[in-house]
């Protein structure tokens, strides 16, 4: 880690609004919906307060990722436009106290995580916690292109830690759908840092397009999404999902790969003229929201 | 006092309103699982 241009000296404590947008409420949103869709296809049902607590814990620990990936990232965060109005390079709070609430979040979501479920979800919660922060963010982010293909499995664990919240132990079905998660990670990302380049560029960080080009990218984003779209159909001919599931996962999966391909016909370098890879990009979203969302109503009408 | 200090206060004050809130809600909570999980051992 390199030294920070961020403000030492705060003039002002930093509002709590200022340590809510360390979690990126946003990434979280995701996270709690995956994880809660990880429980609810489970088929032991936890009591609510149990489930709800178990939930409220998958949200404290990826919080607290992100507020850590903040404390290490602040210099970077400097440098692009996109963060660079983040608490910590805004100067609206010292790094001491993003790191102390990282940690301690951490430490408290764990915690809570195993007096509310079991110890396996609390281990899993603390292995996605210390996955993000070390291998992603500190060990691969700067280091080489393939950051988001190896820190994408810290993204996939909510469905896994939510089922074992639920029933004490690790299945084939929430195994699929960690997998599911770590194979559309790497489109995903890599389409916002096609048109986000020149951020990455001048942070200095290796994202894909900055070190292979916006060609080979394209190519990757395409060839990650087969592999996406056949773990995301799995489940139906493995028989752990209904034909309810197949079919919408399987035209949801088929427009994904479709959108790919629009991206892998796209030759433009400049952001203004990326359409197809800005429409993947808010696509990749809505798909993993709809996907989880189905796939609960399916076994809820299997049950 | 300025109205840097009147600002300082109010946060912290804002701070440690909201901490409060959080601690109650914890202690609440922590109750509820206790509860749920005696519940389940029967």
């Amino acid at each position: 880690m390199t030294s920070v241009p961020i403000a030492t000296e705060r003039a002002l404590p930093a509002e709590w609004r200022d340590f809510l947008a360390l979690t990126k409420p946003r990434v979280m949103s995701l996270v709690v919906f995956t994880g809660l869709a990880g429980m609810l296809v489970a088929p032991v049902v936890p009591p609510l307060v149990l489930g709800f607590t178990a939930i409220l814990c998958i949200a404290l620990g990826a919080g607290a990722a992100g507020a850590l990936n903040q404390w290490y990232e602040a210099d970077l965060d400097a440098k692009m436009r996109r963060t660079a109005k983040r608490p910590l390079p805004d100067g609206r709070m010292d790094r001491q106290s993003a790191l102390h609430f990282g940690v301690g979040l951490s430490v408290f979501s764990v915690i809570l995580m195993d007096l509310a479920a079991n110890h396996l979800a609390a281990l899993l919660l603390a292995t996605s916690i210390l996955f993000y922060v070390l291998v992603y963010t500190v060990w691969l982010k700067r280091r080489t292109a393939q950051n988001i293909v190896i820190g994408g499995a810290a993204g996939a664990f909510p469905p896994l830690i939510g089922w074992v919240a639920a029933t004490g132990e690790i299945a084939s079905l929430p195994l699929l759908l960690f997998a599911i998660i770590f194979l559309w990670t790497p489109p995903h990302f890599w389409a916002l840092s096609l048109f986000v380049r020149s951020d990455y560029a001048a942070a200095n960080v290796p994202m894909l397009p900055v070190t292979a080009g916006v060609e080979a990218t394209r190519r990757q984003i395409f060839l990650y999404s087969l592999p996406m779209a056949l773990a995301a159909v799995a489940p139906w001919p493995l028989g752990l999902a209904g034909p309810l599931y197949g079919v919408v996962a399987a035209a949801l999966s088929a427009t994904f790969v479709v959108m790919a391909a629009l991206v892998l016909a796209n030759h433009a370098t400049e952001p203004a003229q990326m359409g197809p890879e800005k429409k993947l990009f808010g696509f990749s979203v809505l798909y993993l929201f709809a996907l989880f969302a189905v796939l609960v109503a399916d076994r809820w009408m299997m049950a | 006092m300025s109205v840097h200090e009147d600002e300082v206060v109010k946060r912290q004050r804002d701070r440690a309103r909201l901490t409060a809130w959080l601690l109650g809600g914890f202690v609440i909570l922590l109750f509820l699982v206790t509860i749920a999980k005696i519940g389940l051992q029967k």
